[in-house]
């Protein structure tokens, strides 16, 4: 067992290294490419036996990754932002195929305008797709998670390909400790791939494009995958369990910080969360019961344990890191859904915040603790927030006049 | 916990910086993060990377905004106001710079709080040795904190640059060392910021954005041309090279290939790169059926010609 310092980008290899993976089709991508640069080193020099080919988009790489998935070889790729929607088509297909695999998404705000730092637009819009998410939080967990991810994938209870998510920049490129597991256990720990009757063979043909017509095997396809999909709950439960009991690392569907006696929490997603454990230490030493829920596992939705976490709470701020135009925060909306009409249900207050990389302070969770408390004092939530300063928009009018001026200047469309 | 931003230029080893004091502290038990920031562009640009380091887990992530102390690489950044080099300073923070102008010269000009160390510079025009002023910033940090011992410092070169050969890790650690023992007066200056407690915090003066029209509030860019004034060429690695002796004036292939559209023809039809804004894709090399375009590493090209075109 080695602690070194490595990337989010490095600790992703490192799990596909320790996880014995066969086979990486891949197309770079800004914040993702060192992931795949760091395997074809490895690939290169010897010290990984594994096949990786390069695609000319992130659909087909997509298609091939369930491809050889369906063929019954260990696989893994990777993607960002706007490549993963490109890839969106073959990301529900693959997953009706049945097809386990992981890929791990470096999280990228989405164009336009384009971007290159850090929100959960692209990884929520594959919320609905059939693949399963896990979302980590610190470097750590990226290496872990991805073999977690693995045994999660393979198991006969789910099969379905599973997406590990870590926010670029934020863990992409953030050197942080990390503790390397020992080859051997890990080998251990996630067993050879069965892939059962998943076995494309040259003169044994399987077709996976199949059409059906009528709605009803249509609902049954669809409806099994739902099914699927929940027993991840109970799998990956049991996954952590023995992860825990191997490498003294425990990782639970929802993490609970300092939660158990708090009477308000934060509950959001990612690495912005750490930001959150700062938070409620500092709101502790200062006499407020603050803690921290954060959903690992995104889908399924780990519902129970978070009502078990959040019914008796006085109020939870809820932090998307992410917008639904016309809605608002994704994550916010599935809480709210899962507290509907339950007994002692806190208030819930929105926030939106970390769009494309934007920071959130520190005074920023203060400020959204005070605003919860009030919320439960009064029992009457406030709109949903934008965390956005007054002297973000005067910055913001700053350049626009700049860009006016520029305009008239230059003689372009001043219409 | 330390907070530490390096301040420089693309291309000056500010992220491999960051890396060696993140790398000097971690040998010395700390709990550490390091982390470049960059945009889209590339050498030349102002960039920066940061440490942290503390006995504790580090849950802070993200920009620092009050530094311990601010190396700045490059003098010529402390006047670019976008780079951002002061934010967030304090009375309590550190600046050290690498510069041949006096450092009172600096604490006036920039108006900075807290104490200001200078760290020689090299000429101005020695490329060779701006390759180490990295090294150099990272030695003299080290020493700053008073908390890495010079075993620890050279290890951590050693780890961090061990894929560039023994001779030019030799003269890294050389600079590094150097400035280690020139900054032994101050060892131990700066030290971790004593945290605010949240009782006492800033409320932050949210606003509820306002509803603009879409002609306002889309993100396009009326003016022409604009690129034009990115020197994209900046971020060329190697450079497409002409031979007119060869080139047959076929006067369509590299120019419409280009995907930059910087090869224009002159008025004999001979195609004519302009090397502030080509890439250096080499799309132009792999189609000229002529093979008369060669690929010519930029730092051998920037020394051995002064560009084709503009
Ligand atoms: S290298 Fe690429 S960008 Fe530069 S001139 Fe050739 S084709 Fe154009
Ligand atoms: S493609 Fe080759 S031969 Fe044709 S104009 Fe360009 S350099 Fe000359």
């Amino acid at each position: 067992m080695t602690r070194t310092l490595l990337t989010g980008n490095g600790a992703a290899a490192w799990g596909v290294r320790l996880a014995g993976v066969d086979y990486v089709p891949a197309f770079p991508i800004t914040p993702q490419t060192e992931i795949i640069e760091t395997i074809s080193l490895w690939i290169d020099a010897g010290e990984m036996d594994c096949r990786m080919v390069t695609l000319e988009s992130e659909h087909s790489m997509l298609t091939a990754a369930g491809a050889a998935a369906a063929a019954g070889v260990r696989v893994f790729t990777a993607t960002s932002s706007q490549g993963l929607l490109y890839a969106m088509e073959m990301l529900y297909t693959v997953a009706g195929w049945r097809a386990p695999f992981v890929l791990v998404n470096v999280s990228r705000g989405l164009s336009a305008p384009i971007t290159l730092e850090p929100d959960h637009n692209d990884i929520l819009a594959a919320r609905d797709s059939g693949f399963l998410q896990i979302h980590a939080a610190t470097c750590q967990e990226v290496l872990d998670s991805v073999i977690m991810a693995y045994r999660l994938a393979e198991d006969r209870r789910v099969r379905l390909p599973v997406i590990v998510n870590l926010d670029g920049f934020y863990l992409s490129f953030t050197r942080e400790p990390v503790t390397l597991p020992e080859a051997a256990a890990v080998k251990r720990f996630v067993g050879p791939f069965n892939p059962e009757n998943l076995r494309f063979r040259a003169s044994q043909p399987v077709s996976q494009a199949v059409a059906v017509l009528g709605g009803s095997p249509y609902s049954y396809f669809r409806y099994e995958m739902h099914l699927a999909a929940l027993n991840g709950l109970r799998v990956f439960d049991e996954i952590s369990d023995e992860f825990a009991r191997d490498f003294g690392r425990r990782y639970d569907a929802v993490e609970a910080y300092r939660a158990d006696d708090a009477e308000f929490v934060f509950v959001m997603i990612g690495s912005f969360a750490t930001k959150a454990v700062d938070a409620v230490d500092r709101l502790r030493d200062a006499g407020r019961r603050l803690g921290l829920v954060r959903p690992r596992l995104l889908r399924p939705f780990p519902e129970a344990r978070l009502r078990e976490l959040l019914l008796g709470k006085k109020g939870a701020a809820v932090i998307d890191q992410n917008i639904s135009m016309g809605k608002g925060g994704v994550l916010f909306a599935e809480l709210a859904s899962a507290l509907y009409g339950q007994k002692d249900a806190p208030t819930l207050t929105s926030f939106i915040g970390g769009l494309g990389g934007r920071d959130i302070s520190l005074e920023e969770f203060y400020e959204m603790a005070a605003v919860t408390r009030q919320a439960a004092q009064t029992g009457q939530a406030p709109p949903p927030r934008l965390l956005y300063t007054e002297d973000e928009l005067r910055e913001m009018r700053k350049l626009q006049a700049v860009a006016q001026a520029e305009r008239h200047r230059l003689g372009g469309n001043t219409a | 916990m330390y907070r530490i931003r390096f301040h420089g230029r693309g291309g000056q080893g500010m992220k491999t910086a960051g890396r060696m004091l993140g790398s000097a502290f971690f040998l010395e038990g700390f709990e550490v993060q390091d982390a470049p920031r960059y945009g889209a562009e590339r050498r030349g640009a102002p960039i920066f990377s940061y440490v942290r380091a503390s006995r504790r887990n580090i849950q802070e992530r993200g920009i620092i905004r009050r530094p311990d102390l601010i190396v700045v690489a490059d003098d010529t950044l402390a006047a670019i106001p976008a780079a951002g080099v002061l934010s967030g300073a304090t009375a309590h923070s550190v600046l050290l710079i690498s510069s041949n102008r006096p450092a009172e010269t600096w604490r006036e000009r920039l108006n900075f709080p807290g104490p200001v160390l200078t760290l020689p510079a090299p000429a101005e025009g020695d490329f060779q040795a701006t390759k180490f002023t990295g090294a150099a910033c990272v030695g003299a940090a080290a020493r700053l904190t008073g908390v890495i011992s010079r075993n620890s410092l050279t290890q951590a070169v050693r780890t961090e640059l061990a894929h560039l050969g023994e001779a030019v890790l030799a003269k890294n650690l050389d600079a590094a060392l150097q400035a280690y023992d020139l900054m032994a007066e101050h060892a131990g200056c700066v030290t971790e910021a004593t945290e605010s407690p949240a009782e006492e915090y800033e409320k932050p003066a949210w606003i509820d954005l306002p509803f603009d029209e879409a002609r306002v509030a889309a993100p396009a860019i009326f003016a022409p041309a604009t690129s034009e004034q990115v020197p994209t060429g900046l971020w060329r690695t190697v450079r497409p090279v002409i031979d007119y002796e060869h080139c047959k004036r076929c006067a369509w292939i590299c120019s419409s290939l280009c995907p930059d559209g910087v090869i224009s023809l002159s008025e004999e039809g001979f195609p004519v790169i302009d090397y502030e804004h080509c890439k250096g894709c080499l799309i132009c090399m792999s189609s000229c059926p002529s093979h008369a375009i060669r690929a010519v590493p930029e730092e051998e090209a920037a020394g051995e010609m002064s560009g084709g075109g503009r």
